[in-house]
């Protein structure tokens, strides 16, 4: 055998080894999930209601899909200008320099930041810090770990936007120069349109951090299993619910809350597809 | 085809050959360690106890603190030589268990109301305001109906923010039989369990996280196991008990919830104990085993280690060690009927002690 087919053939099986683990994720979710969409059905992903008592039991997903929904989505809005900002400054405007390099090791370091670190300083520090200033009452809720979450994100858009704003070709920002434009009218008419789609990209991998994220939200989101009405109210993720309840479940209890990974599952596999397709439009 | 039978009986055979080399060890009664798993309540007792009957007998116990849920677990699937559960097993659970098991009491401990109100001590809570604060019915803590149970306490005008467990808990267990005792709206509306549809607050994990949160938080109040609770600088408010008394949890104000009647396979919820000295959401934490110890092929040592630790486990030398780590040793009552429990455990149909 040739060393080209040796390789083929161990490329091929690794590859296959990730697969069969992904298969067996599914699969093994899917078999632990279908008690309790036995039991409830597809009332079982529209019902607010979550009820563990004995004799009662009966759960609902929405309040956990709706607050994972909301964190994320407000945590991408708070982390945008900020992201936006670092990436366009980085890549544009001191690209190159030692401010940016010092910069973007920063950057790159919060990514390395263990969440449960970000959970401790949202709950010492930022949450009595919103209390003083009296933005908020208690402190606890969605704001503040949407708040916590985007500033989590915030290296994940940042670091792939500016890895794509830097490889827009001099060529045309210089094609654009030659005819009058100003730097302001370069970056917003010849940069950012190139760069689009690797920025979009970059937003669709934070949103997918920020749907995911566990310990930071779980100190932070007051674990009250309710649908949220307000920015300021306390409410539950997916991730967080989980993470709390699974050790003393069993019965049904663990087949709710297997069932609510793999919608988190098949939440996450959604938006990556619709950023993929719009992407793919893009281009 | 041959070559894969041959390879396969030779396997068989030589885990049969370790199988029985085991077995004679474990019978020539050379060392045996056991194995728990349960509750994570008695944990800090446990790991006291359990470290002290190392040193001095040599038998190696190892305990896992992966719940009381996970604990019945792990005995029904017979992967450890005793369990650890903060509820006892409903004569359903029982019946579900592949055979007989019984409870061993082995200490109390109380679940403690927290609160974080500065100035304010010495809070005193009836039946009637636990109700309605816990159900969201009283809302700020200058609420006439608080001052009026409270003389000479300044109660300032801040919302009451009630932490509960996010977590399913033992603890979570005992408060909410407590409530369910006291308050039929509580029984109706929320009921008992290791966690619950709550009406109102938020949660947070575990003793730690709650303790944390009151603790961060003006206002707060809420429910912590003793064992936490005793080692924390953090107000305790006094409950009624139901002779009208109001308790602070103590060791011995929990210890005394024990002296009532209790049943012969000490199956009981001590909450709402009715001796007058008893703080009234106190319980027993139990250790669960097969009343018959010959399964799956374990020897007689393993089964004669397993019942001589809990026999010394309930022993006053032990339950003098409970105080040490905040739990209250159990009653000459309760612990004279955790040895006549012991005694009833066999092997092979024969006791083990005598």
């Amino acid at each position: 055998m040739n060393s080209d087919k040796i390789t083929k053939i161990v490329l091929f099986s690794v590859s296959f080894i990730i697969l069969f683990i992904a298969g067996g994720m599914v699969f093994s979710l899917v078999g632990g999930a279908i008690p309790s969409f036995k039991t409830f059905g597809l009332g079982f992903i529209t019902s607010s209601q979550w009820d563990p008592t004995e004799g009662k039991e009966s759960y609902g997903a929405l309040p956990f899909i709706a607050g994972t929904l909301i964190t994320s989505f407000a945590a991408l809005i708070i982390s945008f200008p900020l992201s936006f900002a670092t990436s366009l400054f980085l890549g544009e405007y001191y690209r190159n320099t030692r401010v940016a390099k010092v910069l973007g090791t920063m950057v790159d370091l919060l990514a390395g930041i263990p969440s449960i670190v970000y959970g401790l300083w949202g709950f010492y520090v930022l949450r009595p810090f919103l209390i003083d200033i009296g933005f908020e009452n208690q402190g606890f809720g969605v704001f503040t770990s949407s708040l916590v979450l985007a500033i989590m994100i915030i290296p994940y858009a940042t670091s792939l936007s500016n890895e794509i704003i830097s490889m827009v070709p001099n060529d045309l920002k210089e094609a654009a120069y030659s005819l009058g434009s100003t730097r302001y009218e370069v970056i917003m008419h010849v940069t950012v349109p190139a760069a689009r789609s690797g920025i979009f990209a970059g937003y669709i991998l934070s949103f997918g951090r920020a749907l995911g994220e566990t310990m930071a939200v779980t100190m932070l989101i007051g674990n009250a299993n309710i649908i949220p009405d307000s920015l300021f109210s306390t409410g539950n993720t997916m991730a967080s619910v989980i993470a709390n309840q699974f050790g003393e479940a069993d019965g049904l209890k663990l087949s709710a809350l297997i069932s609510i990974g793999l919608l988190l599952f098949v939440i996450t596999g959604i938006v990556n597809g619709i950023g993929k397709l719009i992407i793919k439009k893009m281009n | 085809m041959r070559a894969i039978i041959s390879v396969l009986v030779l396997a068989v055979l030589f885990t049969a050959c370790q199988n029985s080399a085991k077995k004679t060890e474990k019978s020539s009664g050379e060392k045996v360690s056991l194995t728990a798993a349960g509750a994570t309540f008695p944990l800090p007792f446990y790991n006291l106890v359990f470290k002290n009957y190392t040193e001095s007998k040599g038998t190696l116990v190892t305990y896992g603190g992966i719940g009381s849920g996970g604990g019945i677990r792990s005995l029904t699937d017979k992967v450890v030589d005793f369990g650890a559960t903060d509820a006892y097993l409903e004569d359903k659970q029982l019946a579900e268990m592949p055979a007989p098991v019984v409870h061993i009491p082995t200490c109390l401990g109380a679940v403690v109301i927290a609160y974080n109100l500065p100035g304010v001590d010495e809070l005193k809570l009836s039946d009637e305001l636990l109700e309605k604060i816990f159900l969201g019915e009283i809302t700020k803590w200058n609420d006439p109906q608080i001052a009026a149970n409270n003389a000479g306490l300044k109660l300032p005008a801040k919302d009451i923010l009630f932490v509960h467990r996010s977590d399913g808990s033992g603890t979570t267990h005992i408060f909410s039989d407590y409530m369910t005792k006291i308050s039929t709206k509580w029984a109706e509306k929320v009921g008992t369990g290791k966690s619950l549809n709550w009406p109102v607050g938020m949660g947070a994990k575990g003793n730690p996280g709650v303790v944390g949160t009151i603790s961060q938080t003006e206002g707060a109040i809420g429910y912590v196991g003793s064992e936490f609770a005793f080692s924390q600088k953090i107000q305790m408010a006094k409950v009624q008990n139901s002779k009208g008394e109001y308790v602070l949890p103590t060791i011995a104000s929990v210890s005394a919830a024990a002296k009532g009647s209790i049943p012969d396979d000490t199956r009981i919820m001590l909450t709402n104990s009715s001796d007058p000295e008893s703080y009234p959401i106190s319980g027993f934490t139990w250790i669960i085993l097969y009343k018959e110890q010959s399964y799956n092929g374990r020897s007689l040592a393993q089964a004669e280690e397993t019942v001589k630790l809990l026999d010394w486990l309930v022993s006053t030398e032990a339950q003098a060690e409970a105080a040490n780590v905040n739990y209250a040793p159990l009653t000459e009552d309760a612990a004279a009927k955790a040895k006549a429990i012991l005694r009833s455990i066999t092997y092979d149909g024969k006791a083990i002690l005598n």
